[in-house]
Order: structure tokens, then C-alpha cells, then sequence
């Protein structure tokens, strides 16, 4: 194996692993520590997707910054959101759902000393009070900030693979 | 109860006495009854015109159960059709949005015109000869259709009366919604992008909760304690409320009913958007101006409402329009349009496109909250005893007046002022009086005048 070769197969792994203790951060419920993984300036978004036609594909999503979309969002708005759990009485998440965070088909799509560009898959499960389930399906593309030796995610791009969603709420984090 | 007769109605809504059966949210007959009763006859908010803008623009809806499009056709007209090929029922559009020249039904290939003409039909010669009259075929129409400062209104019904009449007094208040806020005649536009999200529960919880609940406080302490308001506190800016007289408004005899306050005559602008001056300014101008085009009218203002059935605006911030439609007695799908002033400075619209995300729908910080509620009292509300004790509506019984007055303003509809109260459900009655009125009657004629 050439060394760009190992070199590659590195920062992968390190994203992976960056990646995995964050899912472990969100379904052991520690926000505070999750919120400390991302930048001040942090970008957290997540489109809207219609039906088009295959030649229309620019019509298809919700834009950042201009339309109505599932989130988008600042660190600011991150933290009120776990703010709100931890009041006790954001019925929504009280009594605390059960939530579980699969990330697989990790590609880094660019690498820099300083930053790197990350496309995931995610599936995000939800269980609460008795039989209430919901399971989450789609992508996430990531851009990681190096920092103290770890990452910091000064963007993330959240694409669900649903149109009309299927969840009565998104208390949860991707 | 498997049948139901018109006079068992009465025993499940006592608006009088203020009680209303579970079994009118839980029962699969009465659901099956509310979509023949009420959606197929009352005037339903389909979508806004700049979801349409030219000809060709088509953007499918719904109508109670049913899907439908709106369609500007190639001369520019607003049709609104049954999503529902003549032949065999085939979708005729699968798209959420777009613009055609033509519907193409992906069954067997009959085509429709964007105004609904039946205009293509494989091999119609040979295989129909003389026998099919295309002009008998073309896709099913809504019988009337309102465009209403940009909102279209449109019903099945061809007895109904006008949307006007529909409306009635309640278009003072709806106006609240669609006007620009410095009073102008419309004025409004909506954000690109529609919320659409399943929530478990029938779909009049949501409809009661927005004809006026002001009662449900605790469900939102949470997002209170947080502040995601537009100065950073609490969920909303409190002080022009805070001074302000309050009052349900309900139109008993249209189901129509608005969450409303009434500034005292005598009173500066209380401060609002304290998070950002820029927008604070603008909406500083923005009252003086409707001061100056609606005199002493300026001191209305709204909150949310439910126009009857499904349609509820929310005319005050975060200001939006939803409709609840019926999916099963125990499932709804909201939409949510979003709605800014059309010149408002960019600044203005991109702070209220965060706080409306923040605030509403499924990833609002407040609205997560109701969505649990009503999931949780309708899953409660199910069984077979839970069912034979009705929901208690008494809260301020018999204080409502017409003819309401204050320093020579005076108000449409029946109001019950809250102001030392809070709360009243005076509203809520309302809708179920409609309601049980839609259920029991068998023609418009004994709805125009019940
Ligand atoms: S169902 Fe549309 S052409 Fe047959
Ligand atoms: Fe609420």
C-alpha cells in the first residue's frame, strides 16, 4: 500500500471513529457533550424534498437560507433545543424516547489539513412511551473542522429520504 | 355504535351544557359521515396563488381525503380537478409541483388539457369509433372556486353559497391574515416551501386547538423557560398582548372563530423584535401606516383561528396558515403554508423564516408539544369506556355578547372577553355547534339557515 493510499485510509478511519462516538454521545442522551462537537459558527440543515419530474431535479429540494425547511439552523438554536429537553417538561421527549443512531457508508469526499468533507448514511430509530416507532432513513454530508487533535462539524446537511414526513415531530438530532 | 341516526347527534354534542362525546373523535362511522357531510360540501383551502404563478403552473392539494391539483391553465385561469382519471382512476399527477401542457395518465394514455379537457385518447378512432364524447370526459372540476387575496378557496358543492357568504364577518378577521401588516389589501406572499407531516390524532383536535384554545399554557412552559421568541424571551413578544384586551371571537353559525386582542385606544406601541432592530423598525412603521389606512380598526389584532372545517389561520407571528386534513378517524396530514409581507425587506422575511421554523410544525420548538398532547388524548380516547364519558367544555358558558363595543369600535361576532379570565371555550362551541349542524343537515338550505 503506497503511503497517500494509508494516509487516506487514516483519516478515514479517524472520521469514522469521530463519527461513531458522536451517534454514542446523542443515544446516551450527553447533548452538552454533543453540542461541544460543533463549531460557534456551526450550519445544521435539513431540506424539504417534492416530487418532480427526473429533468427537474433542482426543484426537488427546499433551499438553505431561503425556503421553509425542516431545519436550518445555527449552534444558537441547537443548544435552546436541548435546552428544552432538559427542562423536564418538554412533553414531547417526556418521558425520554429511545433512540438509536446507525452511520455506515462513510466517504470522505475531500481532505485538507484543516478541513474534510464527509457523506454518510444514517438510520435513525425512535421508540417511545409504548408502541410509538418511527424509523428515519437518509444522508448526511458533513464539514469537519480539525481541532485539539478531533473534529469539530462546522456544517451538516441532513437529507431524509421521506416527502411528506412520517414522524409527528423531529425532537431528535441527526 | 355501529349506525348512526341525525337525532343521536345531539346526545354526543351538547354545546349548551358544554360537553362534547369522544365518540365524535374516535367513532369510524362518524369519520365516514364528517367526509360526506362536511368535506365534500363546505369551501376548503386548497393553496396560494404564487404557488401557481404562470400558465402551465400546476401544485397538487388535497381536499378532505382527496387528492387534487390546482392548475393554471395555458390562458391563465384557476382550475382546481379531482387527481383522478376518468377512464380507470389512475393519479393523473404524481408530481408535487411543476408546469405541463398536459396531464398524461400513465395507465392507458388519456390526456387532459390544464383546463381539464379530455384532448388525447390512444387510438380513439379505432378501438371507440363515434361512441366516446370526449367533451363528457374531461377531468371532475370543483364546482366553485375563490381566489382570495391569494389564497384559493374551492368546494364540491354547487348549492353551497358564495365563499363571501361562507366567510361571512369572520373576513375581518381572516383579512388579519392576508393583508399586509401595514393594512394594505393583501400584500402577502408565502415562503417557498410547504410543511407536510403526518401527525396520530383526528384531525379536530388540532381544529379546536387553534379556533381558540387559550388554555393549554402548560403545554408550552417548556419553550417559555428556553425563549425562542422574537426579542428572546418566551415563545412570542408578550407586550402588545400583555396591554391589550382579549378576546375569542367565534361566528356560531359559521363554525369561523379567531383568538383576537384589542389595544386600548389610548396606548403607544408596546416594544416587539427586540432581537433585531431592523425588523423592529419595519414592523414600528408598518403599524403606523395601518393606523393611518384603518383608523381605529388598527387596535385589532389576531392570533390564531379555525376557519370550519380545516383551515386555521394564524394571523399574529409566527403568521401562518394550516390546514388539517383527514387521513382515518385517528390519523391527520398537516400542511402548513408560511406567509410574509411581499416587500418586506429581505432582512424582515429571512428573521421570520427562523422564528417560524423554530416555533412551528414538527421541528418547532412549541408545536413538538401539542403534536405529543393530541396524539396522547385521542390514543386515551379510544376505548370502550373512555368513550362513554364526554370531553367538558363549560369554561366561560353563557358570557358571550354580540354587538361588541369598545370606545366606539365595534366588533363582529359573538365575543367573550377574557381579559381578566384568560381563557374561555366559548370558541370551541362554536365549532362543534357548526359541526354537529353540518352532521344533521341534509341540504345547504337548512345550513344557510339553521
Ligand atoms: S386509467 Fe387513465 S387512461 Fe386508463
Ligand atoms: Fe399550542
Amino acid at each position: 500500500m503506497s503511503a497517500p493510499d494509508l494516509a487516506a485510509l487514516l483519516v478515514r478511519h479517524e472520521v469514522q471513529d469521530f463519527l461513531y462516538r458522536e451517534a454514542e454521545l446523542l443515544d446516551e442522551r450527553r447533548y452538552e457533550e454533543w453540542l461541544e462537537l460543533f463549531t460557534d459558527d456551526a450550519r445544521y440543515f435539513m431540506p424539504m424534498r417534492r416530487n418532480v419530474p427526473h429533468d427537474e431535479p433542482e426543484r426537488e429540494f427546499t433551499r438553505e437560507g431561503l425556503d421553509v425547511n425542516w431545519f436550518d439552523e445555527g449552534k444558537d438554536t441547537l443548544a435552546r433545543r436541548v435546552q428544552q429537553i432538559r427542562t423536564g417538561i418538554h412533553w414531547a421527549e417526556e418521558p425520554p424516547s429511545r433512540i438509536c443512531h446507525m452511520v455506515s457508508n462513510v466517504q470522505i469526499l475531500h481532505a485538507s489539513p484543516t478541513e474534510i468533507g464527509v457523506k454518510s448514511r444514517f438510520l435513525v430509530y425512535r421508540n417511545r412511551v409504548e408502541t410509538e416507532t418511527d424509523v428515519l432513513v437518509g444522508k448526511r454530508e458533513d464539514l469537519l473542522r480539525r481541532a485539539n487533535g478531533s473534529f469539530r462539524i462546522a456544517r451538516r446537511k441532513i437529507v431524509l429520504d421521506q416527502s411528506v414526513l412520517l414522524a409527528k415531530n423531529l425532537t431528535f438530532f441527526f | 355504535m355501529a349506525d348512526l341516526d341525525p337525532g343521536s347527534l345531539d346526545g354526543l354534542v351538547d354545546v349548551d351544557r358544554g360537553t362534547v362525546s369522544r365518540e365524535i373523535f374516535v367513532n369510524e362511522e362518524i369519520y365516514r359521515r364528517e367526509q360526506e357531510q362536511i368535506f365534500a360540501r363546505a369551501w376548503l383551502f386548497v393553496g396560494h396563488e404564487s404557488q401557481v404563478p404562470r400558465p402551465g403552473d400546476f401544485a397538487v392539494s388535497s381536499m378532505g381525503e382527496e387528492s387534487v391539483i390546482l392548475c393554471r391553465d395555458r390562458a391563465g385561469r384557476l382550475h382546481v380537478f379531482l387527481n383522478s382519471c376518468r377512464h380507470r382512476g389512475m393519479k393523473v399527477c404524481r408530481y408535487d409541483e411543476g408546469n405541463t401542457v398536459e396531464f398524461l395518465c400513465p395507465y392507458h394514455g388519456w390526456s387532459y388539457g390544464t383546463d381539464g379537457a379530455l384532448v388525447g385518447v390512444p387510438f380513439g378512432k379505432d378501438a371507440y369509433g363515434e361512441q366516446l364524447d370526449k367533451r363528457r370526459w374531461g377531468l371532475i372540476e370543483v364546482a366553485q372556486l375563490e381566489n382570495y387575496k391569494g389564497g384559493i378557496w374551492a368546494t364540491w358543492d354547487a348549492s353551497a353559497p358564495s365563499f363571501f357568504d361562507y366567510l361571512g364577518g369572520y373576513k375581518l378577521y381572516l383579512d388579519l391574515l392576508l393583508d399586509g401588516w401595514d393594512g394594505r389589501e393583501g400584500g402577502t406572499e408565502v415562503i417557498g416551501g410547504v410543511h407536510k407531516w403526518l401527525i396520530p390524532c383526528n384531525w379536530k383536535f388540532p381544529a379546536e386547538n387553534f379556533s381558540g384554545d387559550r388554555y393549554h399554557g402548560v403545554s408550552h412552559r417548556s419553550v417559555d423557560m428556553v425563549g425562542i421568541g422574537p426579542s428572546g424571551q418566551g415563545r412570542r413578544d408578550m407586550g402588545e398582548r400583555n396591554q391589550a384586551r382579549w378576546l375569542d371571537v367565534s361566528f356560531p353559525e359559521l363554525g369561523h372563530s379567531m383568538i383576537a386582542f384589542l389595544r386600548p385606544h389610548d396606548a403607544p406601541l408596546a416594544p416587539a423584535y427586540e432581537d433585531a432592530p431592523i425588523v423592529a423598525d419595519y414592523f414600528r412603521r408598518c403599524e403606523e401606516e395601518r393606523h393611518r389606512r384603518r383608523g381605529a380598526q388598527w387596535r385589532l389584532f389576531g392570533g390564531p383561528g379555525t376557519m370550519f372545517p380545516n383551515t386555521s389561520p394564524l394571523a399574529r407571528q409566527p403568521r401562518t396558515l394550516a390546514v388539517w386534513h383527514p387521513r382515518g378517524p385517528h390519523q391527520t396530514e398537516v400542511w402548513r403554508w408560511y406567509l410574509v409581507d411581499a416587500d418586506a425587506p429581505a432582512e424582515v422575511k429571512d428573521f421570520l423564516r427562523h422564528y417560524y421554523i423554530r416555533y412551528s410544525g414538527p421541528s418547532g420548538l412549541t408545536e413538538q408539544d401539542d403534536m405529543e398532547n393530541w396524539n396522547y388524548a385521542h390514543k386515551a380516547s379510544r376505548g370502550i369506556i373512555a368513550r362513554q364519558y364526554p370531553y367538558n367544555y363549560e369554561m366561560g358558558l353563557g358570557r358571550a355578547t354580540r354587538g361588541f363595543e369598545d370606545h366606539g369600535l365595534r366588533l363582529p361576532g359573538a365575543i367573550t372577553d377574557v381579559t381578566g379570565a384568560t381563557a374561555s371555550e366559548h370558541n370551541q362551541r362554536g365549532f362543534y355547534r357548526r359541526w354537529r349542524q353540518f352532521m344533521a343537515s341534509a341540504s345547504w338550505k337548512e345550513l344557510v339557515a339553521p
